[in-house]
């Protein structure tokens, strides 16, 4: 029972708070930049707008991927919040990401297709730093359930600082910030005018809006893993996770696949991978 | 009993039959019947033996003990001239140097040798002969129409031997029929062997410089895998006077690691591992449906099968530690290097390596767990893996490339091909299909052994991860298409595509059955435990599979509440669409090439690299027995 509530609860409220964290985000970023910035609910009334107006596409199926990126997205969310097993859980996420990343290549444009490879190699930066996140989870709780993980006693930072660095490092990536916002972007200056995004429009780029919204409530849901013995604390640390997102999202500059590539997997290796055999011999 | 001898000789004499059927359409009739007549007696070995534990069988063995010295002797001429011939010195010596001491022991020993179990069937041999019956016979099905255009209109200077040819492939089912049943070592060596000398005569069939040279290159390391297989059987009957493959295996488990070492050698040099790899990368130029014959289901399944077997000898053993380095240093490297490779069949190749890497990482750790992931592995991996590299010979006979960056637009152009191609690709890599499956068990497996094994895991799959999906990008972006390259495609094609695309998806499904029928039962047999995946998992998994299955039906909404417009170019499309004003307002094709990132993930490199790192494990291996 408690189950379905939590699943219902992810389902009903998770694009809210989504848009919600979405337009504070605006709202700090605009005051950073000394501007007023538009109203919190502001990507909300965007993606309102976005569904009455025409779907323009350039190949008929394209907006096919779209759909199953989104029914996956709250598919992974619904497990996550329902704490089942942590690998399946970031297993269903990539299968959702494919779906997004094989519609930009679907829309066969030359902005798209290069934008869903770029999002491709952030997928093959970022998949190392996760999957060692919920390796090290589970060398110190025994399970992969996150039913367990986030039943056990003691903060897991304690025991996976390293781990909750590299992964706060690859966030931006899942988040589309700078300075690893190569995919696509919510600023203006974009050089692949709107990246993976740019064949969608109308409906469908209001469920990618849609869809970003429940994964970057899911993302913080595994931030929040790292803090999980309290509750209360742990929501605090989380959103914090989220703010420092925002700071680094406005004092760096985009950087080229390459540096994205390298620098999260050298992290992922001394960060992750070190914490791992740290706590390997320490276990042991 | 009878089972096993069927399954071992009706391929031998079908073999034969084909050899003097000189009718295209005769052939392709005996072919056909003698897929099904295999496919269903693998089936009904399944049948027969579900309830039953291991069986262990003895023969009369005086006569075919001395047929297969005699045929040794005669292939071992045969090497022996060729190799002369074309001055491969080396090829001369290690065969030499085999028959030599097999003729030595035959003379010496052979009738001191006491056997009391020639053949077995076990759950495992099932497994593999449920691969090599029904994988192996579609193969040669579908090599009949791919033949017959290879050489009436591919290649038309070439000597059509296709007689000879599916002589070959059936030959090789029944040698591989003969490594999984056998229990005498020197039976098994005996077929072993058989594949090595098929494998060279099918990779040089185009006769072509490039195909000599690699079918000469396949040979010399397999032959030095023989020749340690050898040894060690030679090994075994003086120290221990056993040529038993389950009392090999007791023994390895006592601490006898040295003959397991010399044998699991023999199985890295023929499942490919680092530096073994280059065969395999060669035997590329052989037509399609050997290299199909010989990634998928036979040849180097033959060399994680032989390693998986003492993989509970190599448990906790720092033999079996060094051979998962070599697993998984060979998976992570040829993962990477997948990336830079747009050969398709190169490509796919590379895969692959990295896939039986895993398999003999899985062998190496040896646990409960690894072995159960290993399984799956094989089972997974052999069919999906036929079933690209079908599809990818189908597309190389009708766009007349086998480059991925040609490979737009199949979706418009060969619509059954590359729903098929797609079905296998996704099977490769992606929840909740086959392989991921097994990946997600070989974590497991390793988390609970040995973390730092399952770094080479995390970090090669993430690279997979990247060039399936980009080659997979590639097939569904249409650009400027020919219409409609399907036409005049051979039924006898079709249809083993069809099958296999069928069976990928149809055993992501039957996992469970397929777990709890055959692979829990050997892994309980032989660790006294097992282990299942949860059933809310399973329930998991299974509703992804459905959701993923209803993809095609979003097309009833194709092209409803859409306005179809030109890509953006710019703001400078021309009336085509595909092109755009480029400088001086001359109009552009437009062009969309997928990364390859030679620079860091180039082939010379990495590959000098991963063999000199695999290649010190193994120095290291012979160095820890000398003391």
């Amino acid at each position: 029972m408690k189950i379905f509530i939590s699943i219902i609860a992810y389902i009903a409220l998770a694009p809210f708070l989504g848009a919600i964290l979405s337009g504070v985000d605006r709202k700090i970023t605009a005051r950073m930049q000394g501007r007023v910035g538009p109203p919190v609910l502001q990507p909300l009334y965007d993606a309102l707008k976005l569904i009455e107006k025409e779907s323009l596409v350039v190949r008929k199926s394209q907006n096919f991927y779209v759909a199953f990126f989104l029914m996956f997205i709250i598919f992974t969310g619904a497990l996550f919040f329902s704490g089942k097993d942590l690998l399946l859980v970031i297993f269903a996420l990539t299968l959702a990401e494919i779906f997004f990343v094989l519609g930009g290549y679907k829309a066969s444009s030359p902005y798209s297709i290069i934008g869903s490879q770029r999002a491709l190699i952030q997928m093959m930066a970022y998949e190392p730093v996760i999957i060692l996140s919920a390796v090290g989870m589970y060398m110190v709780t025994k399970s992969f359930y996150i039913t367990d993980i986030i039943s056990y006693g003691k903060p897991l930072f304690y025991s996976l600082p390293g781990l909750l660095f590299a992964f706060i490092f690859v966030l931006p990536m899942k988040f589309s910030k700078s300075p690893f916002d190569l995919a696509y972007s919510h600023h203006a200056h974009q050089e692949l005018v709107k990246g993976m995004t740019t064949e969608f429009s109308g409906r469908s780029l209001a469920m990618i809006e849609v869809a970003h919204w429940y994964e970057n409530v899911l993302m913080l849901g595994f931030v929040g893993l790292f803090f999980a013995n309290n509750i209360l604390i742990g929501i605090a640390l989380t959103f914090l996770a989220y703010f420092f997102v925002i700071i680094i999202d406005n004092t760096f500059a985009r950087v080229k696949w390459e540096m994205a590539l390298m620098s999260s997997w050298i992290v992922g290796l001394l960060f992750g991978v070190g914490n791992i055999i740290f706590l390997f011999f320490v276990l042991r | 009993m009878n089972l096993l001898s069927f399954l071992i000789l009706f391929p031998l004499a079908t073999a034969f039959v084909l050899l003097f059927l000189k009718n295209y359409k005769m052939r392709a009739i005996a072919i056909t019947v003698a897929a099904v007549l295999l496919s269903a007696g693998s089936i009904a070995l399944l049948v027969i033996n579900f309830h039953r534990e291991a069986q262990y069988f003895h023969m009369e063995v005086f006569y075919i003990d001395k047929a297969m010295f005699f045929i040794e002797a005669l292939l071992a001429v045969y090497i022996l001239y060729v190799s002369w011939e074309h001055k491969k010195y080396i090829i001369s010596g290690l065969i030499l140097a085999q028959f030599l001491i097999m003729a030595f022991f035959e003379l010496k020993y052979a009738h001191s040798v006491a056997v009391s179990y020639e053949l077995f069937v076990d759950k495992f041999s099932i497994i593999m002969a449920l691969i090599i019956g029904m994988v192996g016979s579609l193969i040669c099905v579908y090599a009949i129409g791919y033949m017959k255009d290879f050489h009436l209109q591919h290649h038309k200077a070439l000597k059509d031997n296709r007689r000879f040819f599916s002589f070959l492939m059936f030959v090789f089912l029944s040698a591989m029929f003969g490594i999984v049943f056998s229990n005498n070592l020197l039976w098994l060596y005996f077929f072993w062997e058989i594949t090595t000398i098929c494998s060279f005569l099918l990779i040089g069939y185009k006769k072509t410089e490039e195909a000599v040279n690699n079918a000469f290159r396949a040979l010399q390391i397999n032959l030095l895998g023989g020749l340690a297989f050898l040894i060690g059987i030679i090994y075994l009957y003086y120290s221990y006077n056993v040529v038993e493959l389950d009392k090999a295996i007791s023994l390895g488990k006592l601490g006898a690691l040295i003959p397991v070492a010399l044998i699991s050698f023999a199985g890295l040099t023929k499942s490919a591992q680092m530096p073994f790899s280059s065969w395999l990368l060669g035997a590329m130029v052989a037509p399609t449906p050997v290299s199909a014959l010989l990634h998928s289901s036979t040849m180097v399944k033959a060399g994680v099968y032989i390693i998986l077997r003492f993989a509970f000898a190599l448990q906790g053993t720092l033999l079996g530690f060094i051979i998962a380095l070599i697993g998984g240093s060979t998976f992570l490297v040829t993962s990477l290097i997948a990336v830079s490779q747009s050969d398709a069949k190169k490509a796919l190749a590379y895969s692959t390596i990295a896939n039986l890497g895993l398999i003999v990482l899985c062998a190496g750790v040896g646990t409960y767990e690894a072995m159960w992931a290993a399984m799956l592995l094989i089972i997974f991996h052999a069919v999906t893996k036929c079933l690209l590299f079908l599809c990818v010979g189908a597309i190389e006979h009708r766009i007349h490339s086998r480059d991925i960056e040609d490979m737009s637009g199949l979706i418009i152009s060969m619509p059954k091909i590359s729903i098929m191609i797609q079905v296998g690709m996704v099977g490769m890599f992606l929840a909740p299909f086959g392989m991921l499956i097994s990946k997600w068990a070989v974590l497991k497996a390793l988390v609970d052994f040995n973390p730092l094994l399952a770094v080479f895991v995390i970090f090669g799959s993430s690279a997979t991860l990247f060039f399936w999906v980009k080659w997979l990008g590639k097939i569904i972006t249409v650009v400027n298409t020919e219409y409609d390259l399907e036409e005049g495609m051979h039924k006898t094609e079709i249809a083993p595509l069809f099958i296999l695309a069928f069976l990928s998806v149809g055993l992501c499904g039957l996992f469970p059955f397929v777990s709890t029928a055959l692979i829990q039962p050997y892994v309980m047999e032989i660790y006294g435990v097992t282990l299942a995946m949860s059933q809310g998992n399973i329930v998991i998994m299974s509703i992804m599979l459905a959701m993923v299955m209803l993809f095609p039906l979003s097309f009833i909404n194709y092209g409803k509440r859409v306005k179809v417009v030109d890509a953006y170019l710019g703001g400078a499309n021309t009336e085509t669409g595909i092109r755009f004003k480029g400088a001086s307002s001359s109009a552009k094709d437009m062009q969309m090439k997928n990364y390859y990132m030679e620079k860091y993930f180039g082939e010379a490199r990495l590959y000098k690299f991963g063999s000199l790192i695999c290649f010190i494990f193994i120095v290291f291996i012979f160095v820890s027995f000398i003391k």
